[in-house]
This record gives structure tokens, sequence and C-alpha cells, in this order.
């Protein structure tokens, strides 16, 4: 079992098998690094107050701890071990990189408050503001679900049709270029004026920045088709509607997901913007108003938050490639 | 439309029948009659005008398999794209079964040089294309898979192409035009790219499945021997713009040996026509 895993993970192959047989050791080296941020955060008093502390400290103390613990059994834990083993040297990182910038902002004051914040600072602002910023993600992902969902419905047919009709794409495909360069924030007047709420004109604008990438991929995925495919469709008797369907359409699928990986990035970027449109709530919303009364620490706390939960569907839509490309495993 | 039905039973009951048995053609006579009919062909270049056929003539007999032999770019796999209907001829007329060819069917199938399979769907999705795009697949799926046990890819239904060699994937190519059923299959170099070995058996193998069900075939190839091994008729083209040159008979029965003394004399008279005898 240990064999397996050593040779899957170079770093995990320093294991001194003679000494201790199933040791994780890049486990003590975690629970070093943590236990090394707790000492400091809990040992060394801040320049400026930020509270939550302690709270902090007990947490990567608690980590510590477990990864002591986790050193031990890590080998016998069959496929979450693995994983675990896998991020080894990263977690390592983050107890170090905590330490550190527990150190250059809090504690030495290096990098000063308002604008700098310690790892603490930003735990402060989950457990104080907490609510808010969970309400605050329900309307940002409601706002992105909507905007996203029907930009990327929209674009990929424009895309289709762009990537398929001579006519289409000769009327289509200039005013797309020429619309596509234009920064989102640039629609806000023309938004205002046609959008009967703010709501609206914030779905429109995400809409609008996730629906030029995946329509303008879609195009040149469908438009770049092997022509011998329509000639193999056409031989075998299928009329355009078949070769739209079951040839145009899956051939420019890696096209698709390029554009989908792009809207999703610029959908995110834009979130701020359209949420700058009288919205209530929401993160966007949020950093600006925190911005505002320079509120820093909660600004990188809603950050945070954001990257996260962009990471976490990036996550997503590989599983979804994944599964809906299998057909191009060897190529990828 | 009774060749169709005749076809189905055929397959139906050669799927029953030992496949190893080289019966004669359970349906001879459902090849179809082709007239090449003074058929010129240019493309437009840049503007100019390059003529690729010129005054083609000629008819090839139900079930016949003939063989067009020419120099590389001479414009044959043009003239099978002519016939297949993918482009209509600058000039002159294609007759199939006395009807003007004048648009791709699937009873006129070509094989291509590539496998050309859709990298998206499996191998048997590739082969049922043909059927789903005519709606027959629902009540015909056996025919699917008659087809892949006919090319010996029974256990590839699900493999997607980039799983398969070059010589798998010419014969789900195979397959995929065959379960159509063709009276015609129009062959454009389809073994050009393979390894001399899978060249070989497959060359035994389309010979095999020519008299089994009777299509008339067609086959572009720069091979003479590869030429003589499949057809009766060779029919040999002059340089791009293609004219015919010269048309050979070989009535030798099947299955021939390359080392066939009058195989070996009529391939260097073919040689000799197309300026190559030493």
């Amino acid at each position: 079992m240990t064999d397996a895993t050593e040779t899957l993970d170079g770093a995990a192959a320093v294991d001194a098998p003679g000494l201790l047989p199933g040791l994780w050791r890049d486990g003590l080296l975690i629970a070093l690094a943590w236990g090394v941020a707790a000492v400091v955060t809990v040992s060394l008093p801040d320049v400026v107050p930020w509270g939550g502390g302690d709270l902090f400290a007990a947490i990567t103390g608690v980590g510590a701890l477990t990864f002591v613990v986790l050193a031990f059994a890590a080998h016998r834990l069959g496929r979450a071990g693995e994983i675990l083993i896998h991020y080894g040297p990263w977690l390592i990182a983050i107890g170090v990189w905590l330490a550190l910038w527990e150190l250059i902002t809090a504690k030495t004051g290096w990098l000063p408050k308002p604008f700098f914040s310690p790892p603490h600072g930003l735990l402060n602002v989950y457990v104080n503001d907490g609510q808010r910023l969970l309400i605050c993600i329900g309307y940002t992902l409601r706002l992105w679900a909507l905007g996203f969902l029907s930009g990327i419905v929209v674009g990929y047919a424009v895309g289709v049709a762009l990537g398929w009709s001579k006519r289409f794409a000769y009327w289509g495909m200039p005013l797309l270029k020429l619309i596509g360069p234009v920064p989102a924030t640039a629609w806000i007047p023309c938004t205002f004026y046609f959008f009967p709420t703010t709501f609206g004109a914030s779905i429109f604008i995400v809409a609008l920045a996730s629906g030029i990438p995946v329509a303008i991929l879609t195009a040149s995925g469908v438009g770049s088709v092997n022509r011998a495919y329509y000639d193999v469709g056409r031989i075998l008797g299928a009329d355009s509607r078949y070769l739209i369907r079951r040839v145009a359409i899956p051939a420019a699928m890696p096209h698709v997901f390029v554009g989908l990986f792009m809207a999703l990035y610029y959908s995110f970027a834009v979130l701020v913007v359209a949420e700058m449109l009288g919205a209530k709530y929401g993160l966007g919303w949020y950093i600006q108003f925190q911005t505002a009364y320079s509120g820093y620490a909660n600004v990188y706390a809603a950050l945070l938050i954001m990257a996260v939960l962009c990471a976490g569907i990036i996550r997503l839509l590989f599983v979804a490639r994944d599964r809906l490309l299998k057909w191009q495993q060897g190529f990828i | 439309m009774s060749d169709a039905v005749f076809a189905e039973q055929a397959v139906a009951d050669q799927a029953v029948a030992d496949r190893a048995v080289a019966a004669p053609a359970p349906h001879a006579g459902a090849g179809m009659a082709v007239e090449i009919r003074k058929v010129s062909h240019h493309f437009r270049l840049s503007g100019k005008s390059l003529p690729v056929l010129e005054g083609i003539d000629f008819s090839v007999a139900p079930g016949e398999f003939v063989a067009l032999l020419g120099p590389s770019g001479c414009g044959k796999s043009t003239l099978l794209r002519l016939i297949a209907g993918l482009e209509p001829p600058s000039a002159g007329a294609i007759v199939a079964d006395s009807e003007p060819v004048n648009r791709p069917d699937p009873s006129r199938n070509l094989v291509f040089q590539d496998p050309t399979l859709f990298p998206w769907a499996t191998v048997w999705r590739n082969v049922a294309t043909g059927l789903e795009a005519r709606g027959l697949l629902k009540q015909h799926r056996a025919r699917v898979d008659d087809a892949l046990a006919l090319v010996e890819l029974g256990g590839f239904a699900d493999a997607y192409p980039h799983q398969l060699s070059g010589g798998m994937a010419q014969r789900a190519s195979l397959a995929r035009a065959l379960v159509n059923d063709p009276s015609l299959l129009l062959l454009d170099e389809p073994l050009g790219k393979l390894d001399s070995l899978t060249r070989m058996t497959l060359q035994v193998e389309l010979v095999r499945l020519w008299q089994r069900n009777g299509f008339t075939a067609l086959l572009v190839t720069h091979d003479v021997e590869e030429a003589l091994l499949l057809a009766s008729r060779v029919i040999v083209f002059s340089e791009r713009p293609a004219r015919i040159k010269a048309e050979f008979r070989f009535d030798e029965p099947y299955p021939r040996h390359r080392d066939d003394p009058g195989l070996i004399d009529l391939r260097r008279r073919i040689l000799g026509t197309l300026g190559l005898a030493t």
C-alpha cells in the first residue's frame, strides 16, 4: 500500500522506512508549521488590536494536533489518505505562510492596518459579519447564476448560428467583433435605460460578459469542423438538421468549453461592477461598501470568498468537461 | 425497393449462416449499374479554371468490381466525389440505375482514405450514423451489430475512434458504409494509409465483402497490384486533366495471389501504360 502511494507521490517518498514504517513525515512538518502559526499568534501581541487572535490560534493549534495524529494514520486512510498525502507540501506551505503573514502584519506592523489584515483579522470578519456575508453570497450566486446561464445559452445559440450560416455570419460577425472588446461597464447607461429594474440590468451585464466569449468560441468551433465530416454525413443521408445536431455541435464542443472557461472568469470579474447598479446585497456590493469605509479586512474576506466560489465552479466545469469530452481523452 | 427488403433479409440470414464459408453472393444482382457519360470537371482556383477530368466515359455493370488507377492527384478521387453526388460535374452526366445522380444517397456509399469516424461518437454510434440520420435506427439496431460483426469489430462497439488502430478504424468506416446496404461502394484509396500487413488482410476482406453482398465496387488506387488483386477491370487514367488511357480486363477467379503469372504479366503491361515499365 505504502509503496504504491510513495511512487505516486514524489514528495512522500522521503519517508524513512527503516525508522518508523507508515509514518507520513510531511504530516509532522504540517503540524510543526501550523503549530508555529498558532504560537506566533498567541505569544506575540498585536501592534494594533484586531480581535479574533485567540480563535485563530485555537483553530491552527487544533489543526496542528490533528496533523500529528494524521502523520501516523494517513497511510491507513485509503483514498482520502492518498489525497491528503498528495497535498502535504501545500499544507506545509500554508502553515508557513500563515505564520509569516501573522508576523509581517499584526505582530510587526510592517504591512500596517487598515491596508493589510492578518489572517485572524479575516477570521474576525467571518465571525462578526458572517450573517451578512452569507446573505451576500446568496445574492451574488443568484445574480451570477442567472447572468451566466442566460449569457451562455444565448451566446451558444448565437455561436452555432454564426458558425453554421454564412448569411448570419455576414451580418453577425462584424457586430460581435465590435461589441466583444467593449468593457461591460460601458453598457451601464444603456442598461439603466432599457431595463426596468437594476437587478435586470445587473443580470444583463453578467450575461453579456459570459455570452460573448461563448459565442465567439462556439462560432469558431462550428466553423472549423473538418469538412469531411459533413461529406460523410451527407453521404449517409443526413439533412442539415442532423448535421448541425450530430456533427457541428459535438465537433465544436472542445471550443465551446474554452469559451465557457473564459466566460466564467469574465462573469466573476464583472460581478463587482454589476453589483454597483443599486444592489442592496452581494459580495461585489459588500466589497465596494467596505472599501468606502476603509474596511479592508472585510474587503479581503469577501475577495477570498469570491476566489473560493470561482475556483469551486471551475472545478465543477472541469468535471463536466471531462465527462462530456471523454472521447477526447488522449488528446487533452 | 424490393432490393432493399431483399438485402435486409440477406443480412439477417447471413448473421445466422457461418461467415467463414466463402458463399457466393447471397443476393447477386443487388449491385448498381453506373454510367459515366462524357464527364468533365474543373475546379476554380484563385479565379482560374483548373481542369481535372476530361471527357471521362465508361460504364460499370451491376456487381462489377472496377479499379481506377492513375498517377496521384490526377482526379480519380474527384470522379468518386462526383459519382457519390457530393458535387455536380461541370459537364456531362452520371447515371446510376437509370437515374441521374444529383445528390448524395446512402445507396452510393463512399469510403475515404481517412476513416473520418466521428471522434466524439463510439464505434457503434458511428456505424449507426446512416440509419439514425434516416430515422431507421429504432427498427434496425441489429443491423449495426451485424455490420460490426462482419468487419470483426464486435468487441469494440463501445470504443472511441482514438482507441482503434488504423486498420480497425478503416474497418469501422467500412462497416459504417455497409450497414446501409449500398448497391454501389466507392472506395477512395481506403487502404492507402495502412501498413502493408494490415493492407493485405483488408484486401482479402474487401473481396469477401464484395462477393458476399454483391454490390458494385469502384476502387480508386495507385497500387497496381491492389487493383489486380481486387478488380475484374482496371481503368488507367492519364495525368491531370484525367483522361482514360487504357482499360484491362482480368477475369482470374478469387482469391488471387500476387505471384500469379497472369497477374504479374498484366501488372507489367499496366505499369508500361503508366510509363513505369522497366
